[in-house]
């Protein structure tokens, strides 16, 4: 939270305690802006928070782990499909969703270690072409295991996923308040992703400046030194890929809720590199740097589909390039531009110690022991 | 033959729906000896395509130590410039010899990808020579997306068909075990070039230049080489034997297409890494092995798991063989080079 504070222009560095204020309000009344615009913004919007919560998680693996992992959004997928095997009419189980949260979370951590263990010893490029590996075989998997018993589909993927359901309360259903107002539920799923990406934050700022967020950063600059001095990188690298793969796990039982539908489609490499791009877009081992690229990264591809349609119309004549192109050609340039001419991304990790008060302060006291 | 699956992201029922795995037509009403055989020369086909593009992974990282991700989509770019070449050679001069007319196409491709090869060496990668470590390897990532892309915008997203200029109808040399004369022409083209690759790296100054600059940059460039031009190089030769390699690699399957470079670029890293990364015969020998393990699995997958898995499951061996060495010989076959270089 102090560092995104910290990131608002101007205000951040004259009053952090505005700058706080200012995101709070900005992240409640922004699905109210979006509604001016149409529903599907707000949609959009949820979409983004998503977009967050596994930006943060990869950046807990890519960012302060070091581990570079090309094969994230499988865990995504781990989350998706354990969520629409336990809760749609495919093999017409319907466990609650509190149930299936941990459930998909825990597989997907399972996925984490499964996948950690074998390339414990790997370093940089190595890792991250067997973590794509990886991500390419359950998909490859996803794809075929329709034949000869039909576990998911192929790939005309679940559809009808039961909706998230809080103790009773269908979040798909609009919310009737009174006799004529109700709130769409597109709301009720983003203010319930919100507190899911607010506790994430907190949970992941606490991580960071723990023992463990430590020992991680030690690892990614130095792996040899933290072994030497008494680090255990085994069992730090396992549990950057485990709580990486829980929180892939965790928007992947959200994402296939609020959507209804999962197919192999959406868990394509593309969607492994974007996640990527919005980490390495916003600056690598930083919350407020996944946050800020996961939301630019999210609503730049849409806005320009908006723009950029009717304008190519207007001009050409014809649509040159279609939206699924732009965003390809924005993310590719985001990622060869950011690292040739602002490597530390947007919002430069280094920059942490700086200002977060908590943090220095913390790391005195340890120092003073 | 019919074309089986040609790239990952694409499975074969998509391609073309009545086509039947080729190894089932195969296995029919013949005896297990010529199935063999016949996988054996499938596997050396894809093999020796997977060995040349290996090579240029193999080149780039024995001297900068850098994985060129988007050396696949160089591929790509190869077999559809030279697809575009042939087509406007069609229009001109539809009289053209198809030996000519191939050879060039594969010319006019082999120059557009070294073309390449040196801008991306030129714009991105020798600004990051001495970068943070993961960052040439995202960038190379990114560049890789970018040339699909463009790729994308130019010749759109559906399936080319590939003109065969040289005869697909198979040939029979034993009873019963097929070999089209474009498959033939895959394997002498690429074992050719391999051998000039080495005589070009064992026999001449640039090739002396090379190795010292993949031992040690800076001393390479005290003894007076240009070790600038010299990695410029080495992405320049690459990029050429992974224009022909595209071309072969679209000639055999009939099939062109935006993303096809993916595939056949992650299975030649791991062709590289199987026969040692950094190293020459390395790379063109693990090419070898893999293209036949994989035929061979995508052969005998259904038998070996009861029916479960069957020949859509093909491009998992190549991951599951980079994992297994990665993690029990991550030297590889013929390599002496560590693992773990950032």
């Amino acid at each position: 939270m102090n560092e995104l504070a910290a990131a608002v222009p101007w205000l951040g560095k004259r009053n952090p305690l505005a700058a706080r204020w200012l995101i709070i309000i900005l992240a409640i009344t922004a699905p109210l802006v979006a509604w001016q615009f149409g529903k599907s913004w707000v949609r959009i919007l949820d979409f983004a928070l998503l977009y967050m919560l596994l930006a943060m998680g990869l950046n807990l693996v890519v960012g302060f782990a070091g581990l570079l992992d090309l094969g994230y959004i499988a865990f995504y997928a781990v989350g998706a499909y354990t969520f629409a095997f336990l809760a749609s009419p495919h093999f017409d189980v319907h466990l609650p969703f509190w149930t299936i949260l941990p459930l998909g979370a825990g597989f997907a951590a399972m996925a984490g270690i499964m996948l950690g263990f074998p390339v414990l010893r790997l370093r940089g490029d190595y890792l991250a072409i067997v973590t794509l590996g990886f991500g390419e075989i359950v998909r490859i998997f996803m794809l075929n295991l329709n034949y000869p018993v039909n576990i998911t589909n192929g790939p005309q993927g679940i559809n009808m996923i039961d909706p998230i359901n809080l103790f009773g309360w269908d979040l798909s259903r609009n919310l009737q308040i009174g006799e004529n107002f109700s709130i769409n539920s597109l709301f009720l799923y983003y203010y319930f992703f919100l507190l899911a990406v607010a506790g994430s934050i907190v949970f992941v700022h606490r991580l960071q400046i723990s023992r463990v967020g430590r020992a991680w950063a030690a690892m990614r600059d130095d792996e040899l030194a933290a072994k030497a001095i008494g680090i255990n990188t085994r069992n730090m690298k396992l549990l950057a890929f485990s709580l990486g793969a829980t929180f892939g796990g965790l928007s992947g039982c959200l994402f296939g809720a609020f959507q209804g539908f999962v197919s192999p489609e959406s868990f394509s490499l593309m969607e492994s590199i974007a996640v990527l791009t919005m980490v390495v877009f916003g600056g690598m081992g930083n919350i407020a740097g996944a946050l800020v690229g996961a939301f630019v990264l999210a609503l730049l591809p849409e806005i320009l589909r908006d723009v950029a349609v009717p304008l190519q119309q207007t001009l050409f004549g014809h649509v040159l390039l279609d939206p699924e192109v732009l965003r390809m050609l924005l993310l590719s340039l985001a990622m060869i531009l950011m690292m040739l001419l602002r490597p530390a991304g947007l919002i430069p990790a280094r920059a942490r110690y700086s200002h977060d008060h908590h943090l220095s302060n913390k790391l005195k006291q340890e120092a003073a022991k | 033959m019919t074309p089986r699956s040609v790239v990952g992201v694409m499975p074969a029922r998509l391609m073309d729906p009545t086509a039947a795995p080729d190894w089932r037509l195969v296995r029919l009403g013949r005896g297990i000896m010529e199935t063999l055989i016949q996988q054996l020369i499938n596997g050396l086909v894809i093999g020796s395509v997977y060995a040349l593009i290996a090579l240029g992974y193999t080149m780039v990282y024995g001297i900068l130590g850098l994985i060129n991700f988007a050396h696949g989509d160089v591929l790509m770019v190869g077999a559809l410039v030279a697809l575009q070449t042939m087509t406007f050679l069609m229009g001109m001069a539809p009289g053209m010899s198809p030996l000519v007319m191939l050879s060039i196409a594969l010319l006019v491709a082999i120059v557009v990808c070294m073309l390449l090869g040196f801008t991306m060496e030129r714009l991105a990668y020798r600004r990051l020579r001495n970068a943070p470590r993961l960052a040439p390897l995202i960038t190379a990532i990114g560049v890789s997306f970018l040339l699909q892309t463009i790729a994308m915008i130019i010749w759109g997203r559906n399936y080319h068909t590939y003109p065969q200029l040289i005869s697909t109808t198979p040939l029979q040399p034993i009873e019963g075990v097929f070999i089209t004369p474009v498959q033939i022409t895959i394997i002498f083209g690429s074992a050719a070039l391999m051998i000039g690759l080495l005589l070009l790296v064992n026999r001449t100054k640039i090739g002396r230049a090379m190795r010292a600059t993949a031992e040690n940059h800076r001393v390479a460039s005290l003894m007076g080489v240009d070790t600038n031009a010299v990695i410029a190089f080495t992405f320049v030769i690459g990029a050429g034997l992974a224009a022909v390699a595209g071309v072969m690699f679209a000639s055999n399957y009939g099939i062109a297409h935006y993303g096809m470079g993916f595939m056949p670029g992650l299975k030649a890293f791991t062709a590289a890494v199987l026969g040692g990364i950094g190293n020459l015969g390395g790379a063109m020998l693990g090419g070898l092995v893999l293209g036949v393990v994989e035929s061979f699995g995508a052969g005998y997958i259904e038998n070996l798991t009861f029916g479960f898995l069957n020949s859509s499951y093909q491009d998992i061996f190549a991951f599951l063989i980079l994992g297994l060495v990665l993690i029990f010989r991550p030297t590889g076959l013929l390599g002496e080079r560590v693992s773990d270089r950032a």
